[in-house]
């Protein structure tokens, strides 16, 4: 690999080429705010917040499009790339509802980080804000475009990761908005549901609807696990609270499937705690379920498993298991029926 | 003389560019044609349709040819006079005849009118002498021999040196040098590669590409067959904004015409060299006109701009190296490829060579297309050219560059026009718009008014240009209405300074340039504004109130019976009056007023 040598901030360091110069300022572990760039969707270098100061170019480039070269001079702390970048975060948090309160992003929005590191408040610039009704018309994601900073994220992930191009930009200058065609509502567009734009929204703007008011980022202890619906074998982090699941959120870091999930991972983790699920066991008597005892159920079940192997063979029983199970459950399911009752008759709802 | 006219069938060129097409040129070649038929002349003469003559302000404009002859401002009552005075009596009509607003004297052809004298017309030079919609005309003023000698008698590589050679420089406004950036794209290796001509003319009073490719398409066509062979192209759009039909009727034509004629297709004029020309109508979109936005208009997505590098030589229309030029400056090309780069670079100064094209508008006599050597001085351009400012008035401003320009002020009037020395005062050739102001215009509105426009058309996405904008026109508003603070200054530079340096694309970075230049030039009247409570120029109505002189008041009541809101009361016993609350400072009593009895002032 070729490698190159720039200065930055005054320090000669030593760069892959090919890279670019946010890239090579995060491999020296040298801070630059962004809000657009995400590592595995194309930079649009929209946000502007990642500007640098590079000898020998006019204006500031925004350091997440501009290719490192060998020589190249930056600086990515002088007075003039400060202006700009606090300016720009001036100018954003003057559009933006100041609710952070109420806020489901409270605690991890990348906005209200800046403002805090930049000493960013919101009477700069006085004059209109965005106001936009709410859509809430679907169970899984609510949309506050009041919020939306308009870095574009959610659109590369619905069009770039997803490949729906669901969501676009339309309107013209302050008035630019993102949405599905003909600004419907989301469950009137051809939304999937997978939640790739929730992952990827760095404000308030694109929130899980089942998570709203049900804990704060630093209440939640993430616990990662293999999503059980199906055999892709997509892994995402249950968002715990007080014991209690309160929602999914993708990881990056998942090796199937990276941040990407569909509707029932991200958001079919309700049945966990549903009032409905059945907490004992019932057994069908005189064509009616009445609840039992597990002594109860557990011994009539073990009588009539041990009763059909020894008069007809193991291989007349047969095990369907379920996606409401935990892995562990059907892990244990599979097991039961093959070390003790002594076939390989499983199945499991989500094989396909 | 007289009998040598009788010779040649003589022509009446009507100018049917849009400005004259709206101002009823149509119904004046309907007209010239029946008249023609009915006095039997139509042996002797045709009336020809012609694209833009440039001279807005006086149209509908005719010109016969072959003398030249000048008339402006023709209305269909005067056909008949002139069909009968002109080629039976072989007199002129005075009346129609264009007088120097300066001198008062009348010119007799449009070569002699002070609009024409100082121009040299190069691109221009077909305009408003041909039919466009007839490529034999094109033809008979040396059409296609440019590209006859690029494809007969050099090879790529000699096109684009002699293009290097001629200096010329991109009219869409940066000024890059058109053969280099040929020469990058040419150099980019590919299967594919694209010609692009940038037609999505959007500044407000910019109308210098829509003069050409209403009046001279075949000129466009030819460049960009040039430009094409001399990179290596076979294929080329013209992204022409839908505003303007009738550029892309005539194009169409063009296009079919030069088809049929052999010049587009398979194998031009047995060279081998192919090529295929498309025309897209933009939507409208002044961001369009961004070469990236413009790709990726083309290419059927929303027209936001994208980060450069890559630049489109390397990765352009559908990721394959692709070439832009606006439509002035293909235009040129076949002229530097006929006449040779030599001849081109007699024109303009060190840097800036050969001519550009303006449209000259605002207060000023002589509105229209003007096409002057580069380095002429903008003195020269408002006051000889354009004949000075309208009556009587006095000079202020002009605008030049468009949105992206600035306002310069009287004491730079004798700066060379030229790429380098408007960008050093703070302003920028542009595509060519020159708006004229006189002393009425308030230097405040106007720079609110272009930031409004540049707010109103950013396309969303980046910050700094998409919100930045929006604060700059909400502060100058403020001002505009008597709410400003001196504190709004600092806040004005401050957010100019990071709009420029941080935006992404050229609209953005350029879009504060009218408040900088204002700042600079006309500070004073941001201030009267700020700090007096006054509107110098009398523009700004939040600073205007009305009064009744009653020393002056004949008591005639035409005040009160246009007032539109009856702010104004009195009769005959009591004195005239106006109750400033309910007065919505609309200036009809001023206007109506016969004895100047009605006082404005800029005072609140």
């Amino acid at each position: 690999m070729e490698w190159l040598t720039l200065t930055i901030d005054g320090k000669e360091v030593s760069v892959p080429k090919g890279i670019t110069v946010l890239e090579a300022c995060r491999q020296h572990n040298i801070r630059i705010p962004t809000l657009c760039h995400d590592p595995s969707l194309t930079n649009t270098a929209a946000c502007r917040l990642c500007v640098v100061e590079i000898e020998g170019i006019r204006n500031l480039p925004a350091s997440c499009v501009t290719i490192a070269t060998q020589g190249m001079v930056i600086r990515t702390g002088s007075d003039r790339v400060k202006e700009a970048r606090k300016t720009i975060l001036e100018l954003l948090v003057a559009n933006h509802p100041l609710d952070c309160m109420t806020c489901q992003k409270m605690g991890n929005c990348s906005l209200a980080q800046y403002a805090y590191e930049y000493g960013v408040s919101g009477d700069v610039f006085q004059g209109d804000k965005r106001e936009l009704p709410l859509d809430d018309s679907n169970p899984f994601i609510i949309r506050d475009s009041s919020k939306c900073i308009l870095c574009g994220k959610c659109v590369r992930a619905c069009q770039e990761e997803q490949v729906n191009g669901v969501l676009d930009f339309f309107a013209r200058g302050f008035q630019t908005q993102v949405g599905p065609a003909f600004n419907s509502k989301l469950a009137e567009s051809e939304c999937v549901f997978c939640g790739s734009c929730v992952a990827v929204c760095p404000v308030g703007a694109l929130t899980e609807r089942q998570m709203a008011g049900k804990g704060r980022p630093w209440e939640i202890t993430k616990v990662q696990t293999t999503c059980p619906y199906c055999g892709t074998g997509c892994n995402f982090d249950l968002n715990v609270r007080e014991g209690k699941v309160i929602g999914v959120t993708s990881n990056s870091d998942a090796p199937v499937n990276g941040r990407m999930l569909c509707v029932k991972g991200r958001f079919g983790f309700d049945l966990i705690h549903n009032p409905e699920r059945l907490t004992t066991p019932l057994i069908k008597k005189k064509g009616k379920f009445v609840e039992a005892s597990w002594d109860e159920a557990l011994d009539l079940v073990a009588d009539k498993f041990t009763e059909i192997v020894q008069v007809h063979g193991p291989d007349t029983l047969a095990a369907l298991s379920s996606a409401h199970c935990t892995n562990e459950e059907n892990y244990l399911m599979q097991k039961f029926m093959r070390a003790v009752i002594g076939t390989n008759n499983v199945d499991h709802c989500a094989r396909t | 003389m007289k009998q040598e006219k009788g010779k040649e069938k003589r022509k009446i060129l009507v100018c049917a560019g849009t400005g004259c097409l709206s101002t009823g040129a149509l119904s004046l070649i309907q007209e010239l044609n029946q008249e023609i038929e009915a006095q039997g002349l139509t042996e002797q003469v045709t009336v020809v349709p012609t694209g833009c003559h440039g001279f807005c302000e006086q149209g509908p404009t005719l010109i016969f040819e072959p003398e030249q002859t000048l008339y402006v401002q023709v209305k269909k009552q005067d056909i008949s006079e002139i069909i009968d005075k002109e080629f039976k009596q072989d007199l002129r009509i005075e009346r129609l005849l264009y007088q120097d607003p300066l001198t008062g004297k009348k010119t007799e052809t449009f070569a002699n009118t002070n609009f024409f004298v100082k121009q040299e017309r190069i691109v221009l030079q077909n305009c408003g002498f041909i039919d466009p919609e007839n490529i034999e005309d094109y033809l008979a003023r040396d059409g296609y021999k440019g590209l006859m000698t690029a494809l007969k008698q050099k090879s790529p590589d000699e096109v684009i040196e002699e293009v290097k050679k001629s200096g010329l420089r991109g009219r869409g406004g940066a000024g890059f040098p058109t053969g280099l950036k040929w020469s990058f794209c040419r150099q980019t290796h590919a299967d594919k590669k694209y010609v692009i001509c940038n037609a999505d003319e959007g500044d407000p009073g910019a109308f210098m590409d829509r003069g050409v490719l209403e009046g001279d398409p075949h000129s466009v066509i030819e460049g960009m067959l040039i430009g094409a062979y001399g990179i290596g192209s076979d294929e080329g759009y013209i992204y022409c904004r839908a505003e303007y039909p009738l550029a892309i009727k005539h194009l169409k034509k063009a296009i079919k015409d030069a088809e049929e004629a052999g010049f587009l297709g398979e194998n031009i004029l047995g060279s081998g060299f192919n090529f295929k020309l498309y025309i897209r109508a933009g939507a409208g979109a002044f961001v369009c006109g961004e070469e990236t936005a413009l790709m990726a208009s083309i290419e059927g997505k929303r027209g936001m701009p994208r980060a450069r590098p890559p630049f489109p030589a390397q990765k352009g229309l559908w990721d394959k190296p692709t070439n832009i030029n606006n439509v002035e400056t293909w235009s040129s090309v076949p002229h530097i490829l006929r006449r040779g780069a030599q001849w081109y670079t007699q024109y303009g100064t060190e840097k800036s060579k050969g001519t550009k094209i303006f449209a000259l508008t605002g207060k000023v006599n002589n509105t229209g297309l003007v096409e002057v050597p580069m380095g002429i001085t903008l003195r020269e351009i408002i006051f000889d050219i354009g004949g000075g400012i309208q009556d009587n008035k006095k000079y202020k401003a002009v605008q030049i560059g468009g949105p992206s320009g600035g306002c310069l002020p009287e004491s730079l009037l004798d700066l060379a026009v030229d790429y380098e020395s408007l960008t050093s005062v703070g302003a920028m050739v542009g595509s060519g718009g020159l708006v004229v102001m006189d002393e009425t215009t308030c230097m405040v509105d106007i720079a609110r008014f272009f930031v409004n426009f540049s707010q109103k058309e950013s396309c969303g996405k980046c910050t700094p240009c998409r919100e930045g904008n929006k604060r700059m026109f909400e502060i100058l508003d403020r001002i505009t209405q008597g709410k400003g603070q001196l504190e709004d200054l600092e806040k004005l530079e401050k957010l100019a300074r990071v709009i420029k340096d941080s935006s992404l694309c050229g609209l953005g970075q350029n879009a504060p340039n009218p408040v900088l230049a204002s700042l600079k030039y006309f500070r004073d009247e941001f201030l009267s504004h700020i700090l007096d409570n006054q509107c110098p120029a009398g523009v700004c109505t939040a600073f205007l109130s009305y009064h009744i002189d009653n020393e002056l008041c004949k008591k005639c009541g035409l005040c009160v019976k246009n007032c539109p809101v009856n702010a104004i009361s009195g009769d005959k016993h009591t004195p005239y009056s106006i109750d400033l609350e309910t007065c919505i400072k609309c200036g009809i009593c001023v206007e109506k007023c016969k004895f100047a009895a009605v006082v404005r002032s800029g005072k609140e």
